[in-house]
């Protein structure tokens, strides 16, 4: 079965020729009409056609974005706030950084829209410290939006009024966590909060309601608001609705980034006749479906079991390539779709080396205020470093799994899953090659041997 | 008496127990009501939440209902409603109780997730119990018998640390040793006010330090000792000093001010170690000050009296007290008493005076209060004087009339139970102008100038009651013996008593207490025993017009205040 087509929704001006990232060209292209549409409805209407879309959230949980603003506590009296999660630091995930570069309007025009469904006043977007040119084109276009009266005071003559900052990190991947990310906004260290009590739809940003949505999240809602949720909903799958946009990088020919309906391409047709297929010479050994925290996917496995189609339970029997790659299947198969980072390794990656270099990763970003996260991280790093820099001994393989089984479901956020899902499932898929390693490694070539 | 109201109650049912506890209770609280232990090290009962060390996971269920109807599932086999088991373990200290909870404290998941945790926090811990203070009363060490895997599976090198950071004038930190379970950080906050504490670096590498430019130095800085659950923080005046299972520990109250801290005397083979804070929730919780902790140096002082003197030379006990009892008869007498007496002290003394047919008078000693564990009035028992009547109205600083009185020649002779009267404002002529009886503690102007010098006990050397701001009665008892030469208070004053022709009295608490209480209303019905080691609050009517000089303190609320 041949690939769809791309669906660009989301993406439709990037990288096209002559689009820039100015006001002028975003209202030639018809932008901010969709605002215009929206303050003259009732708000209640905006959240029941995001609630009627099936929209999940774009970060990497895959939450429904309608039932998010619906546990908002609007009774407590307090201001609500939202807040934009453009701290993209998901390895092997890049597309919030496009649409903020190249079609930031987009995305102040959804967050705008987001308020007003919400009755938010003040929008926060908490853009990664690394990305110093997003932010510049953020606050420009901000200006250029409240100059002509789309955000700021008295908005289109509507009296709603709601004002959008840009806030920059510090650099630290635990800011995307969206607890962790009120504390840094806050000006604290970035410690996500216990949960309960502090559920941001309750208690969030200085003890207010608050709203935490992804970049991408937040534009999918701006064509909600254009087309209507149940028009929305008509693309993609039941479940699984609107566009995904997938950014693939590692060895195939063609990465990059891509935006389907979602559910309805496999990660066969994605890797082999989207990206062009592996590099002349190798086969696809491994991928990871959804940013490095998700679980990896080793191509030969067959995943079998039964699915709901319809009303229907059917039996399912995939390899890897037959995968669709919407949040439901993958979940399905033991792996996420996350935040759509597909990265691809083929037959010339050693998987304790490339889980080397996952490790170093988390255990730098772990914000070490709980101890599972933080000894375990840093454990499971040492293990792993020691193994390719020093003696590996064949016990390691059942150490490391074993660490990692500490880990998950133990901590104060989801970063416990993130640092040790990756060295469990390489360990259950790949466990020949870590129990060999010292034996493989006396073959390899020294300049093999140093982690990026 | 009016019933109390009845707290809001929640039933939970923990390992198969149902308990009723008040709502807003937390999972490790209402576990303890059942006598089991949930452990933990980041929680603390008197700091918020922070849910950190994730040692107290447990089980937790809800009773399942339908979720259209809303009506209860139950299960066939055991005609029970059925229970939700969450697949994953809660924490303890952040899971607040709620009608029908079940919790399961011991369950193999439970377990698992702590063995995790305990190995996790020692594979970066340096294991250096053999040179650690903490090691006796380190929670690592305790939770590691029960959930530790007993070696090591740990070949990589440990994270290297700060080892002796000065926190400040009276903490060292271990860094290495820290499990970053934050209450230091919290304490600081929350209770100190002092907010210095906090953590640089992330992962593995955090690690605990003052603020830049700022220090640990705040007069609650030892409470960050007490409440570190490992040997992190570590007191510099008592590091290295003992082993604390050899220590005895002994109640006591803390003498520097009116509020009464409750605290244990660390102590042995007659020598004090350390003071730290008793948990009293009506009086001080879990805290006391840095600078009580201190006074047990003036046990051992160099100017402490040892010797019974009469006219500046050695004396026996007896002879000096006949002496005095001449000097005391001869007439024209005053007496000062102590606010930092005890009660029983203050009821002989009174009798004293009273056998002397003259009216005691006290030493006020007041500064300004920290608004949490030191009051304005710095003596412990002002109104213990109060209460057994050896004085009527509040104390002032200088003993103005005595100074007159000695001028016109109406007083010639002073007894004085511990109190200096040249820091009370009496000049060295007047002292030299009278005959001075002393029972005291340390050496001063008036002991140098008295006739008749007997050596008494420190609060810690004996028992006794004090009554503090809230006219709590609160006991203590002795740590440790006297140095030679010196006399229990009540000793010397039932013999003063004796030698005057007074009634015999009991020389002992005890047996002092069946005549306090049978002639002081305000205690009447009581026994030394019978008092509660967390205090008894007194009648305090009698006394509701005296303009007492206290503030607001963390469990105090002045009469005024406490109305509005």
């Amino acid at each position: 079965m041949p690939a769809p087509a791309q669906t660009r929704v989301i993406f439709k001006h990037i990288d096209e020729a002559g689009y820039t990232n100015d006001l002028g060209c975003y209202l030639r292209h018809g932008g901010y009409e969709t605002l215009k549409k929206s303050v003259a409805r009732p708000p209640a209407d905006l959240i029941e056609e995001v609630k009627k879309s099936g929209l999940r959230g774009r970060g990497g949980a895959g939450f429904p974005c309608g039932v998010k603003w619906s546990l908002v506590d609007r009774k407590s009296g307090k201001p609500i706030y939202l807040i934009v999660n453009a701290d993209e630091s998901e390895p092997g995930t890049f597309k919030d950084r496009y649409i903020m570069h190249q079609d930031p309007h987009q995305l102040i025009e959804g967050t705008i829209i987001s308020c007003f469904a919400n009755n938010v006043k003040q929008a926060y977007i908490y853009i990664r410290g690394e990305m110093p040119e997003g932010a510049r084109i953020l606050e420009k276009a901000i200006a250029e939006a409240r100059a002509a009266n789309f955000v700021g005071p008295n908005i289109l003559g509507t009296g709603y009024s709601c004002e959008i900052y840009v806030h920059r990190g510090a650099g630290a991947y635990i800011c995307g966590e969206e607890t962790g990310l009120i504390e840094s906004l806050e000006g604290k260290r970035a410690n996500p909060r216990i949960k309960p009590p502090y559920f941001p739809a309750v208690l969030g940003l200085y003890q207010c309601p608050t709203i935490v949505n992804n970049v991408e999240t937040l534009c999918q809602v701006k064509h909600i608001a254009d087309i209507g949720g149940e028009a929305y909903g008509k693309t993609g799958t039941p479940g699984n609705t609107g566009t995904r946009i997938f950014c693939v990088s590692g060895h195939v020919q063609r990465p990059g980034y891509y935006e389907f309906p979602a559910g309805t391409i496999t990660m066969g047709q994605l890797l082999n006749e989207v990206c062009g297929g592996p590099l002349p010479g190798r086969t696809f050994k491994a991928v990871i479906p959804g940013g490095s925290s998700a679980k990896v996917l080793r191509f030969g496995e067959r995943y079998k079991g039964k699915r709901k189609v319809g009303a229907e339970m059917v039996d399912y029997d995939w390899g890897v390539e037959d995968v669709p790659m919407d949040f439901d299947s993958l979940a399905m198969i033991g792996s996420m779709g996350g935040s759509g980072g597909v990265i691809v390794m083929d037959d010339s990656v050693n998987m304790v080396e490339a889980l080397a270099n996952i490790n170093a990763f988390y255990q730098h970003e772990s914000c070490g205020q709980c101890t599972p996260c933080r000894e375990g991280s840093l454990w499971m790093k040492k293990i792993s470093s020691r193994m390719v820099h020093g003696d590996a001994r064949k016990e390691d393989a059942a150490l490391l799994k074993s660490v990692a089984d500490q880990i998950p479901g133990r901590t104060i956020c989801a970063f416990g899953e993130a640092c040790s899902w990756p060295t469990q499932s390489f360990l259950i898929k790949f466990k020949d090659e870590f129990e060999g390693y010292a034996e493989a490694k006396k073959s390899l070539p020294a300049d093999r041997l140093a982690l990026v | 008496m009016i019933a109390a109201p009845k707290p809001d109650l929640v039933t939970v049912n923990i390992d198969g127990v149902d308990i009723a506890v008040p709502k807003g209770t937390n999972v490790i609280e209402a576990a303890k009501q059942l006598q089991k232990d949930v452990p933990h090290y980041c929680y603390h009962p008197k700091l918020t939440v922070a849910g950190n060390c994730r040692m107290c996971m447990v089980e937790m269920g809800m009773p399942a209902v339908d979720p259209a109807t809303k009506a209860p599932v139950i299960d066939a086999a055991t005609g029970k409603q059925k229970i939700n088991w969450i697949p994953r373990p809660q924490i303890g200290c952040g899971t607040t109780v709620a009608p029908g909870m079940h919790i399961k404290t011991s369950s193999p998941m439970v377990k698992d997730a702590r063995e995790g945790v305990m190995e996790f926090l020692l594979v970066n811990h340096p294991l250096d119990c053999p040179i650690c203070d903490q090691a006796g009363e380190c929670k690592l060490q305790e939770q590691a018998t029960g959930y530790g895997r007993g070696y090591s599976r740990f070949i990589e090198e440990k994270n290297v640390k700060p080892k002796r950071t000065q926190l400040g004038p009276r903490v060292t930190l271990d860094d290495e040793r820290c499990i970053l379970c934050s209450r230091c950080v919290r304490f600081s906050k929350e209770i100190a006010k002092d907010d210095v504490l906090g953590f640089v670096d992330r992962g593995s590498y955090s690690t605990l330090t003052c603020h830049p430019g700022k220090k640990l130095e705040n007069n609650y800085s030892l409470n960050t000792v007490d409440i570190c659950p490992v040997g992190a923080l570590t007191s510099t005046d008592f590091r290295f000093k003992m082993r604390v299972w050899f220590l005895k520990q002994t109640n006591t109250i803390d003498i520097e001010s009116s509020v009464g801290v409750n605290a244990v005397i660390w102590s042995r083979e007659g020598v004090i170690y350390r003071l730290t804070p008793r948990r009293n929730d009506e009086v001080n919780d879990t805290w006391m000050a840095d600078s009580g902790r201190l006074l047990y140096k003036q046990v051992a002082a160099a100017r402490r009296l040892s010797a019974v003197t009469l006219h500046g030379s050695a004396s026996s006990l007896d002879t000096a007290i006949s002496s005095a009892a001449e000097l005391l008869k001869s007439g024209s007498i005053a007496v000062v008493g102590s606010g930092r007496a005890s009660v029983e002290e203050q009821f002989l003394l009174k009798k004293l005076a009273g056998q002397l047919g003259v009216k005691a008078s006290l030493v006020a000693r007041t500064a300004q209060g920290d608004k949490l564990l030191i009051s304005a009035d710095r003596n412990p028992n002002v109104r213990g004087a109060l209460v057994t009547g050896l004085i009527s109205a509040l104390p002032a600083a200088q003993l103005t009339q005595l100074a007159a009185d000695i001028d016109d020649g109406k007083v010639k002779t002073v007894l004085t139970h511990g109190e200096d009267l040249a820091a009370a404002g009496l000049s060295a002529a007047q002292l030299a102008k009278v005959n001075i009886i002393y029972l005291g503690t340390h050496a001063d102007a008036t002991s140098a100038a008295a006739k008749v010098v007997l050596p008494t006990l420190h609060t810690f050397e004996k028992a006794g009651t004090f009554v503090n701001q809230q006219f709590r009665i609160q006991k203590f008892a002795a740590a440790v013996p006297g140095p030679q030469g010196t006399s229990n208070d009540l000793v010397v004053l039932a013999k003063l008593l004796a030698a005057l022709g007074a009634d015999a009295t009991a020389s002992d608490v005890h047996g002092l207490w069946s005549t306090l209480s049978a002639s002081v209303p305000a205690l009447a019905t009581m026994l030394y025993k019978n008092i509660p080691e967390t205090g008894l609050l007194l009648d305090s009517t009698p006394w509701a017009g005296l303009p007492f000089v206290e503030g607001e303190s963390l469990k105090y609320k002045p009469a005024a205040l406490a109305v509005a």
